[in-house]
C-alpha cells in the first residue's frame, strides 16, 4: 500500500486551464495518475488533451467519480478553490498554490475540521506514491517503490533527502510534502499517523524546518503512538531570528521555534536526527540493515 | 510586514480604537509644528521597529515649543540598538492611572487567535510573562465564530480588570480583534493600554504585524512598507522578487526551493564556512531570475566564493547552466564558483557548463562535496 494516493486515485486539477496548471496535470497523467477532469469556471465543454474541463467541482464530480482534487490557483482564488472542492464531498484536496494569505488559511483550516475533507498543504510540492500515483510537482523519475515514508515541510529539500536515499538504495512508500506555511491543512502527526498505519511503510523520515512548534508536537506523538523508526531532519540551525527564510512558515520568532530545540525535543524522545541530508540516510540504512 | 508605532495607531483610529492625537514628522520643522497643534505638554516619541525605545532615551516630554524643539532634534537620528531614527511622533500626553496590557497573535500552533490581557502592562509584560505567567489572562477565538462579547468579559475578570472598567475593556478587545481581522494581522499589541483618571481607555502605543501574503487586499497598507528600513541588498533583492537574507559570512549562496536552501546553509556551516546570505531563486527559476541573483549575492563585497545548490522539480537544470553562463557575460565575476545541479534535466545542465568553460567554476556531484568544496575556496584554498 501507501498513503493517500494510489491506482484508486480519480484526480480533479483546479486552474487546469493555466499554464502551470495544464504542464502538471499532463505530467502527473504521463506517470500514470488517473486525471479524470479539470475545473475552470466558464471553460466547460473544453478538454486538455482529452481531459474534461467542468465549470464547478460539483459538476467535475458529478460526472468523473473524481476523489481527489489538487489546486493549482493563484493565491487569491485558493482558498475559496479548496473550500469549493470541500463542498463538492471530495475527501483529500492537495492545494500546490504558495503566497495564500494567511486568514484565509485559518477560516480554510478551521472549516475543513468541521468536514470530512482532508486538504495537503497549501504551498506544498504533493504527493507521490512511487509506481502508483504523482499529484503535484515532485520529480517522479528519482523515486522508486520502497519502504521509507517521507514527510516534509519543504519541497526541493523533499527531493533532496529522497534522493540521497534513493542512492543509497531505498524506495518510498509515499511522500507527502505537507507545506511550508503557518497554517498546514495536515500536520506531521496526520501524515505520521498513516505511515504507521500503512503495512509497506518501514521507516519514517520527517523533515523539518525552524518556525512553529509542529515538530517538538510530532516527537511527543511519536513517542506515545509510534512503533515504526522514524529519522528526522530539520533545517535552518543557522538561521538568524526575526527573519523569515523562503517558507511563510519559517522564521525564529525570539527564542521559539529553533533548529536546535527542535532536534533537541525529537532526540529527547528516541527520535535520531540527522544533521545533513546525507547523514539521514546514514542513519536510515543503520536502522533498516542495509 | 512590521509597522510603526504611529502607522498602528492610526489603523487602530480608523476601526475605532481610542488613540492619542497625534501627527508623525521627520524634521524639527514639522515636529515643532505638529506640537503645537496637539498642544502642551506633548510627548515626543522615536519611530523605530524595535522595543524598549523608552529606555534608551527615545520618548521624551515636551511642555513648550523651546523643549519640542531640543527633543525633537535630540531624538531624530539617533541611534536605538542599530536603527536611526528616521521619523517621530508627537502626540498629546496623556493622564495616566494604570497600565494594562492587551495584544491579539496569530497562534499557528493552536490555529486561532489569542488575545491575551494583563492589568500588568507597561515596560516589564516579558518579565511578568515569564515570572508571573497567570497574570496574563488568555483566551483563543474560533475564527469562523469571531469575537463576542462574552470573551471580553471573560478576559477581564480573569485579568482581575476593575470593575467599571470590564464594559470599556471588553469594547477595546472587540474593536482590537475587529482590527486584527480587517487588516489581516499577524500580530496586535497594545503596551500600554492605559486607564486615565475619567476611567478611560486608550492605546498609548501600538505594535502591529501584517500578512505581507494579504497585501493584494489592502493596497493602502502595502503602501507602508519602507525601503529604507531593508538592508541594500535585500532592497535590491525584493525589487527583483527575489527571497534573499543577508548573513554575516563570505560564502554566498544560491539555492532553490526554501527548505533546501536554508539545509544548504546548514551544510556549508557544518564543514566550516560561514554562509553570506540565504537566497532562495524559487521554482521554476529562469535565467533572467540567475542573473539578477548573481547581481545580488556579489553585491555583498564580503563575499568570497559562491555555491550554486539546485535541485531540481519545477526548475530545469539546462536553465540554470544557462543564467549561470548569461551571469558570468554580464557580470565577469571574480570570485570562486561551486555550481551542484542535480534533478530535473541535470544531465543537459552539466554538459552546457561543461562546454562553456567558464573560468573560476567548479561542479560537484552532491551537496556535501559542493558545500566541502566552497569552504575551502573561500579560505583562499584549493579544493581537494
Amino acid at each position: 500500500m501507501s498513503v493517500l494516493i494510489d491506482n484508486d486515485t480519480k484526480l480533479v486539477v483546479s486552474g487546469i486551464t493555466g499554464r502551470e496548471g495544464t504542464f502538471h496535470a499532463l505530467n502527473n497523467r504521463r506517470y500514470g495518475t488517473n486525471v479524470v477532469a479539470g475545473v475552470t469556471p466558464g471553460k466547460a465543454g473544453q478538454d486538455v488533451e482529452g481531459i474534461p474541463v467542468f465549470n464547478t467541482f460539483r459538476d467535475a464530480v458529478t460526472n468523473t467519480g473524481a476523489n481527489v482534487a489538487m489546486v493549482f490557483v493563484p493565491p487569491r482564488f485558493a482558498a475559496d478553490s479548496i473550500l469549493e472542492a470541500a463542498d463538492a464531498g471530495i475527501p483529500l484536496v492537495i492545494a500546490i498554490t504558495e503566497g495564500i494569505p494567511a486568514h484565509d488559511e485559518l477560516r480554510v483550516y478551521t472549516h475543513l475540521q468541521r468536514t470530512g475533507t482532508r486538504l495537503v498543504g497549501p504551498n506544498c510540492p504533493g504527493i507521490l506514491s512511487p509506481g502508483k500515483a504523482n499529484v503535484g510537482i515532485i520529480p517522479a523519475s528519482f523515486f522508486k517503490e520502497g519502504n521509507v515514508g517521507v514527510v516534509s515541510r519543504s519541497g526541493t529539500l523533499t527531493y533532496q533527502i529522497g534522493n540521497t536515499l534513493a542512492q543509497a538504495g531505498f524506495g518510498n512508500s509515499s511522500i507527502v510534502g505537507i507545506g511550508g506555511d503557518p497554517v498546514p491543512g495536515s500536520s506531521f502527526i496526520d501524515i505520521i499517523e498513516l505511515f504507521q498505519a500503512d503495512d509497506q511503510t518501514e521507516l519514517i523520515v520527517l523533515s523539518g524546518e525552524i518556525g512553529g512548534d509542529a515538530e517538538e508536537r510530532a516527537a511527543d506523538y511519536i513517542a506515545e503512538n509510534v512503533t515504526k523508526p522514524v529519522v528526522a531532519y530539520i533545517a535552518g540551525f543557522t538561521a538568524p531570528p526575526g527573519k523569515t527564510m523562503g517558507h511563510a512558515g519559517a522564521i525564529v520568532s525570539g527564542s521559539k521555534g529553533t533548529a536546535a530545540a527542535k532536534a533537541e525535543a525529537l532526540e529527547s524522545k528516541g527520535v535520531r536526527v540527522g544533521r545533513t541530508p546525507t547523514e539521514v540516510a546514514d542513519i536510515a540504512m543503520d536502522i533498516l540493515g542495509k | 510586514m512590521d509597522l510603526l508605532e504611529y502607522q498602528g495607531k492610526q489603523l487602530f483610529a480608523r476601526h475605532g480604537i481610542p488613540v492619542p492625537d497625534g501627527r508623525p514628522a521627520r524634521t524639527v520643522d514639522e515636529a515643532v509644528a505638529a506640537a503645537k497643534e496637539v498642544g502642551f505638554p506633548c510627548a515626543i516619541k522615536a519611530q523605530v521597529k524595535i522595543g524598549g525605545r523608552g529606555k534608551a532615551g527615545g520618548i521624551k516630554i515636551a511642555s513648550d515649543e523651546g523643549e519640542a524643539r531640543t527633543h525633537s532634534a535630540a531624538i531624530l537620528g539617533m541611534d536605538i540598538k542599530g536603527f536611526t531614527v528616521h521619523e517621530i511622533w508627537i502626540e498629546a500626553a496623556s493622564q495616566i492611572e494604570s497600565e494594562y496590557y492587551a495584544s491579539i497573535v496569530f497562534d499557528r500552533g493552536a490555529k486561532a487567535p489569542l488575545i491575551m490581557l494583563s492589568t500588568q502592562g507597561g515596560m516589564d509584560i516579558e518579565e511578568v510573562a515569564d515570572t508571573n505567567p497567570g497574570a496574563i489572562a488568555t483566551l483563543h477565538v474560533d475564527p469562523l465564530l469571531g469575537f463576542q462579547d462574552f470573551h471580553g468579559r471573560r478576559l477581564a475578570f480573569d485579568a482581575g480588570v476593575d470593575a467599571d472598567l470590564v464594559r470599556p475593556v471588553g469594547a477595546f478587545l472587540h474593536q482590537l480583534y475587529g482590527t486584527f481581522v480587517a487588516e489581516e494581522a499577524l500580530l496586535v499589541e497594545v503596551n500600554p493600554l492605559i486607564v486615565t483618571p475619567e476611567r478611560t481607555v486608550a492605546a498609548l502605543d501600538a505594535k502591529v504585524t501584517l500578512d505581507d501574503n494579504s497585501l493584494f487586499r489592502h493596497p493602502d497598507n502595502a503602501n507602508l512598507r519602507d525601503p529604507s528600513d531593508e538592508d541594500p541588498q535585500e532592497q535590491m533583492a525584493h525589487e527583483r522578487g527575489l527571497t534573499y537574507v543577508k548573513l554575516d559570512g563570505d560564502i554566498g549562496i544560491l539555492g532553490n526551493g526554501a527548505g533546501l536552501v536554508m539545509s544548504t546553509l546548514d551544510v556549508v556551516a557544518h564543514y566550516g564556512g560561514a554562509p553570506a546570505n540565504f537566497l532562495d531563486a524559487g521554482g521554476g527559476s529562469k535565467a533572467e531570475a540567475i542573473t539578477s541573483a548573481v547581481e545580488v549575492i556579489l553585491s555583498d563585497e564580503k563575499v568570497k566564493a559562491v555555491l550554486f545548490n539546485i535541485f531540481g522539480g519545477i526548475t530545469r537544470g539546462d536553465e540554470v547552466a544557462n543564467g549561470l553562463i548569461e551571469a558570468f557575460k554580464t557580470l565577469k565575476p571574480s570570485v570562486p564558483f561551486v555550481v551542484r545541479l542535480d534533478g530535473t534535466n541535470d544531465v543537459e545542465g552539466r554538459k552546457i557548463l561543461a562546454d562553456a568553460n567558464l573560468p573560476n567554476v567548479t561542479t560537484a556531484a552532491t551537496m556535501d562535496e559542493a558545500a566541502q568544496k566552497v569552504v575551502a575556496l573561500a579560505k583562499g584554498e584549493v579544493p581537494a
